[in-house]
């Protein structure tokens, strides 16, 4: 076994035992706790830099052992998966010291951040995976940790928000796997290759084909929230900040629509997606779900409702870049998996910020939040406009070359949605900014906190400002090597036009 | 020599350590398992030792031929299942030791009756002929029977009078029909029966006879009703072992008499007909189990929905291809196995949730999350392996089970695993539920001395870890078996 096998299981392990210490230690541990955390957390990271020089190289990482015959567990970093990779670990360490400032004193805190390093072990594993048993092994994985978080506070509110999480994404869950073992059934191991494997079946399996293929979709649209599939995710909004941070811009909904990424391009490949005929039905589900996110955001009054339907629909044009067909629309969608992780987690964070700060959970209480918590507001303001797609921002980027990618498809209808989307994302972001900055205070907040020399708590503030200043940098720099433009069109001419 | 003096040791080792007991004062009963759980673990050890060199083979038990002797099976099959009840009974057995402190009454018969229990199962696993199984099943069964008596409350010697009439029918059904067999053909061996077995009324009915028999004292779907009150209502480390192994025993012997008979001599009706008994397992024990109020209830009945999936085991053997046929025993044996240490697991780890909250109810669990998380981690890790989730040897017997189905097509099945997933899943987080809720009380359980959580947490992480090491029990399993060659 050689070093570039066993990173692989570093980086793996650095969580999964990070979880495991976590969960031994008693309550009242703090400090060690804090240590093991980021410690695990920085770990993680320096690995994954190692292995991502290492993949810009085309060196190859691979882990496997058979576990029964014929089904392999393996474990390989490319491009696709890195890139993966590298938004949970970088996000992880921020969303760690956040958590830590925004839990402080909160009761369970052993169970937290335990369950939430195992979920971080879930995603990566599901990046990493290799083959499409090992990812169902990690997506189902992720399920199980996810629940102890959403329904961490243990009210009623909560607990049922995790009943219908589990509903979901057990369902899903159970049909993916159905969709896995006829594939295995028709094909033997279904290891992830550049262009599929499935081209070259005879074509009476055709029509079989086609029906894995919606059972797949389906599990993992579970998870990417697509429309009808989605519900689950406004209601989760009950869980603590950080979680929903995490589930949102990163775990749950990514790993969903980087399934889907997976399915499409290497087991699938693009080309014979696209001769099934199976990615103009994607592309017409993922456009309904951006518009119909849109249109619910806009009716919400509560400020983490209304950013979760942005998430539904903001997840959505990952699996639009996916469906359409041509090389461009594929870099929009794969930098969206990053760009959207970078702009929600920064706002998530701010939504915790002025929760916890100022009490203020409504929309309708904002007014005038700008003047009291400057920094976090102009974080804020950079992550709407990101999300609007105002230039130069990340999300600009993204819809750029989805726009681009879809007159190559000769899909202009794309044109539209993206608009109409963009129109209302104004519509739903630009009223919250308008209230932030220039309305005047009209309320008394309940600022129960004790602060320090910031507007809030330092390890609030911080991970808040970092995440923002990285997704204004991930769209002024997009020309820059190991922007996730970069990335994304490394990972399109390494694989998908071959 | 490897793997033959220790062949005959696995039972006559907890048979005579039984009657020493009887004989040495009370004090003394519980100290006996440390010598005889590093004997059995070696000698067990040593019998895979044996297979693995000389390969399967037949003991001959005092060197006599049979059928003056008796003769012993050593294939994979017998030797898995030993490795499993040594392992499930030596966790059990340590975890009884610390329990029964607080059950002096108990005592005095618990040890005596589990070296009896251990011995008859190690003897069927072993038995060659269909008479001696007879006798396994009776010495096992009368110790199991005694052991849910050993509460000695009403409603535990009112569950143990109906296990008691439960195990004599099926043992009954099961005699008729072996004295069927032997009266027409002459033989006890199943080698022999093989052989000269015709397909003729005598046989069907022997074999139906024999089928029932074992049918009742398995619990399956609709024949179950002794089984919730005897698990359910027996002394923890009990529980543990009688829905880990006890009811193992008999669908073991059915699977010997199906491999031997069944493809040839039943109608493939029957296999059907099991199959989709043991979906009506699967779909109303799940449903029992939801709705049970008493934690030890609930994971009893889920025993009565698990065995439903061993079941599938004959529709996927019966009129299909090898490799379908492959597929199943493979799925079959680690489902039987994976059960086994979850259900261990999951038993005890419920009675030390029962112990910290002082009562059996689901809804007293209430915040448990917080001051006992060991207990319901191993709860969890069982749990998850029940429910056929990745990664646990539960997951990977569903997913072979699932490949075969699909293999032989017979979609119908596939229902069946997917709605009794979902159905495990249902009862198991109505306990998790319970536990992460945030009620008025304070915190205030009492803490379960270190071993019972690390025996209930060493066998659910053995149910997880086989999932992921799968490879080499199953090639074991396969050695010696009709589905040997792959």
């Amino acid at each position: 076994m050689d070093w570039n096998s066993l990173i692989l299981l570093g980086v793996l392990a650095t969580s999964l035992v990070a979880s495991g210490v976590i969960f031994l230690l008693a309550e009242s541990r703090l400090v060690l706790r804090t240590v093991v955390n980021l410690t695990a957390a920085v770990l993680k990271l320096v690995l994954v830099g190692w292995i991502v020089w290492g993949v810009y190289q085309a060196i190859e990482y691979e882990f496997r052992f058979t576990i029964i015959e014929g089904v392999d567990f393996i474990l390989r970093a490319d491009a696709l998966g890195i890139m993966f990779v590298g938004l949970s670990s970088l996000l992880w360490l921020f969303t760690t010291i956040y958590a830590i400032g925004y839990l402080e004193k909160a009761p369970n805190r052993s169970r937290f951040f335990g369950f939430f390093s195992l979920c971080v072990a879930s995603t990566v594993g599901i990046a990493l995976a290799g083959n499409l048993f090992t990812f169902l092994l990690f997506y189902e994985l992720l399920t199980l940790s996810t629940y102890p978080l959403v329904v961490h506070r243990g009210t009623r509110e909560s607990l049922r928000a995790g009943q219908v999480y589990l509903y979901y994404t057990l369902g899903g869950g159970a049909l993916l796997l159905f969709g896995v073992v006829a594939l295995h059934v028709l094909i033997g191991d279904t290891e992830f290759v550049p262009g599929g494997s499935l081209a070259g079946l005879d074509p009476s399996l055709h029509p079989m084909l086609i029906i894995i293929f919606l059972m797949m979709v389906i599990g993992l649209g579970v998870k990417a929230a697509l429309f009808p599939l989605h519900a689950w995710l406004p209601m989760a909004m009950v869980a603590p900040a950080p979680v929903s941070a995490l589930l949102h811009a990163v775990a749950v909904v990514k790993a969903g629509a980087f399934g889907i990424a997976r399915v499409v391009y290497d087991v699938y490949g693009i080309e014979f997606a696209q001769s099934l005929g199976l990615l103009m039905p994607l592309a017409v589900v993922a456009s309904i779900t951006i518009i119909y996110g849109s249109l619910r955001a806009l009716a919400q009054t509560d400020l983490k409702k209304r950013l979760a339907f942005s998430t539904v629909s903001q997840v959505s044009y990952i699996v639009l870049g996916i469906s359409l067909f041509g090389p461009i629309g594929a870099v929009g969608g794969l930098m969206h998996l990053l760009h959207q992780g970078l702009m929600k987690i920064t706002l998530f964070f701010c939504a915790g910020n002025y929760a916890e700060t100022l009490g203020v959970h409504k929309i309708s209480e904002l007014d005038g939040a700008g003047e009291r918590m400057p920094a976090t507001s102009v974080a804020f303001t950079l992550g709407a406009f990101g999300m609007i797609g105002i230039p130069p921002m990340a999300g600009f980027i993204s819809k750029w070359y989805l726009g681009i990618g879809a007159l190559e498809a000769q899909m202009n209808w794309v044109l539209g949605v993206l608009i109409l989307s963009s129109l209302l994302n104004a519509a739903y972001f630009l009223p919250i900014l308008y209230r932030i900055w220039f309305r005047k205070r009209d309320r008394m907040w309940c600022e129960g906190k004790v602060l320090g020399r910031f507007e809030t708590q330092a390890s609030l503030l911080f991970p808040t400002l970092f995440t923002a200043a990285v997704a204004l940098a991930a769209g002024i720099l997009a020309g820059m090597p190991f922007s996730p433009l970069y990335w994304a069109e490394l990972i399109v001419g390494r694989e998908y036009l071959q | 020599m490897i793997g033959l003096w220790s062949v005959p040791l696995l039972f006559a080792l907890p048979l005579s350590l039984g009657i020493l007991s009887l004989l040495v004062v009370p004090a003394w009963r519980p100290r006996l398992i440390f010598i005889g759980l590093p004997l059995l673990v070696a000698a067990s050890l040593d019998v895979l030792a044996g297979l693995a060199t000389i390969g399967p083979h037949v003991y001959r038990l005092g060197d006599w031929a049979a059928p003056l002797g008796i003769n012993l099976v050593v294939d994979g099959l017998a030797v898995g299942m030993i490795l499993m009840t040594t392992l499930v009974t030596s966790l059990c057995a340590l975890y009884a030791w610390v329990y029964l402190r607080d059950h002096p009454t108990s005592t005095t018969f618990f040890w005596p009756l589990l070296w009896f229990l251990w011995a008859g199962m190690n003897g069927i696993w072993l038995a060659e002929d269909i008479f001696n199984l007879y006798v396994g099943l009776e010495v096992m069964g009368l110790a199991a029977v005694g052991m849910v008596a050993l509460r000695a409350t009403p409603q535990a010697l009112a569950a143990a009078m109906r296990y008691l009439l439960a195990a004599l029918l099926g043992s009954l059904a099961y005699l008729l029909g072996v004295a069927l067999l032997y009266g027409a053909y002459g033989t006890l061996s199943m080698a022999g029966l093989q052989e000269v077995a015709a397909n003729n009324a005598t046989t069907q009915v022997a074999l139906a006879l024999i089928i029932l028999g074992l049918l009742l004292k398995t619990a399956l779907f609709p024949l179950h009703a002794w089984l919730p009150p005897a698990h359910g209502g027996a002394l923890t480390p009990v529980s543990a072992l009688l829905s880990a192994l006890v009811i193992k025993a008999s669908f073991y012997i059915l699977l010997r008499f199906w491999l031997v008979l069944g493809p040839e001599i039943t109608p493939e009706f029957t296999a059907q007909f099991l199959g989709v008994l043991g979906a009506g397992a699967v779909f109303y024990g799940g449903w029992m189990a939801w709705r049970q109020h008493h934690l030890k209830q609930l994971v009893a009945y889920s025993t009565v929905a698990q065995i439903g999936y061993l079941f599938l085991f004959f529709p996927l053997v019966t009129n299909t291809g090898p490799e379908a046929q492959r597929l199943a025993w493979d799925g079959t044996l680690m489902m039987l196995i994976a059960h086994a240490l979850a259900k261990a697991a999951l038993f005890l780890s419920a009675g030390n949730l029962i112990l910290a909250v002082g009562s059996p109810q689901i809804s007293h669990l209430v915040g448990i999350s917080r001051f006992r998380p060991m207990s319901l981690f191993s709860f969890g890790l069982a749990g998850v392996s029940l429910m056929g989730l990745p990664p646990s040897g539960g997951f990977t017997a569903k997913w072979l089970l699932l490949h075969s189905a699909i293999l032989s097509g017979q979609w119908w099945w596939l229902i069946v695993l997917f709605l009794g997933g979902l159905l495990s899943a249902a009862y198991i987080f109505k306990v998790f539920r319970m536990s992460f809720r945030e009620g008025p009380q304070i915190d205030r359980s009492v803490t379960p001395p270190l071993t019972l959580d690390v025996t209930a947490l060493i066998l659910a992480s053995a149910a997880i870890l086989i999932g992921l090491t799968a490879h080499l029990p199953l090639h074991w399993l396969r050695l010696g078996s009709v589905f040997g060659v792959s």
